[in-house]
């Protein structure tokens, strides 16, 4: 039972880094992007026993507890068994 | 009358703000470990600068989650003084100790220097032998000093008068040129509402000394013990 948690910055929170990655990407060449934002991506790999309801519910808390900063920041919850 | 001052690992202005307390201020000072969980001598705490935790995840986020901080939120709670440097600001905020939040830099870069910060409520614990308006010559030393709150939370330092530093120029004024990392209306340092919490992004304990180049920081340590003797 995995968890995948993806935090993002909330929309209208300048995001001078992925301002700086976009920046470089159209250096590369790459046009036609309005925007390129950067998040963080969290693997969490809970018992093989636990309930997926469990797993939700705990990765949704660690979640809105340390790994997402809930006054810049959003995160979505995924499970994967 | 004592301080403390909170080491986490990765903490390393601990040895500053110490030699400013004893040397300067003059009052007993003890190092506390942030595995210690009785704060029960102590009448002012500083949460210092540095890299707690090495800033994984975000500066301040796992420092939050060290034994002391649940001590730190009941000391805050009964009307004691906590008071955050710059990696502290960051710890206190993530703690919920002080709204907002401290983001990258809008330039990017680690700034190191010295900036023009103007006192803009001289009538609290930390600013009372400072005149609103004031304008003072702090270092900072950070790449995460870009503080940001939403509309409401910044109403409500406004109107509180909960915004006690704001980066300006020489002659006080509070322009965009002055801002050095992007923060929200120039905010440098705020309170809370109870006004016992603050936390700034400069370092005061770097401007106590005429050899550093300023000592207009010293004036906020001796506010800071003028409260805890009044109290």
């Amino acid at each position: 039972m995995k968890a995948k948690v993806y935090v993002t910055l909330k929309p209208g929170v300048l995001d001078p880094q992925g301002k700086a990655i976009h920046h470089s990407v159209e250096l590369l060449g790459f046009e036609n992007i309005r925007d390129l934002r950067q998040g963080k991506y969290f693997e969490i790999a809970f018992d093989a026993e636990l309930p997926e309801a469990d797993a939700r519910q705990a990765a949704e808390n660690i979640a809105g507890n340390v790994l997402a900063n809930p006054v810049i920041e959003d995160y979505r919850v995924e499970i994967v068994s | 009358m004592k301080f403390g001052v909170i080491v986490f690992p990765g903490s390393n202005c601990d040895h500053d703000a110490y030699h400013v307390l004893s040397k300067h201020v003059g009052q007993p000072v003890d190092f506390v470990w942030h595995k210690q969980t009785d704060l029960s001598g102590y009448d002012a705490l500083v949460v210092p600068g540095g890299f707690s935790y090495g800033d994984y995840l975000r500066a301040g986020a796992l420092a939050r989650f060290s034994p002391v901080m649940n001590a730190v939120k009941d000391f805050a709670a009964s009307g004691k003084f906590v008071f955050g440097v710059c990696n502290g600001f960051q710890i206190l905020c993530e703690a919920g100790l002080l709204p907002g939040a401290l983001m990258r830099n809008k330039n990017l870069h680690f700034v190191c220097k010295h900036v023009n910060i103007r006192v803009e409520n001289g009538s609290t614990p930390y600013t009372s032998e400072l005149e609103t308006g004031e304008v003072l010559s702090i270092p900072i030393a950070h790449a995460e000093g870009n503080y940001v709150c939403d509309d409401a939370t910044y109403a409500e330092l406004e109107s509180n008068n909960q915004i006690i530093f704001r980066y300006c120029d020489a002659n006080g004024a509070i322009t965009e040129a002055a801002n050095p990392n992007g923060a929200r209306s120039n905010i440098a340092g705020i309170c809370n509402a109870a006004g016992n919490v603050l936390g700034m992004m400069p370092h005061p304990e770097r401007a106590c000394e005429e050899l550093l180049g300023s000592n207009d920081g010293r004036d906020i340590f001796r506010s800071l013990t003028k409260a805890i003797a009044e109290k």
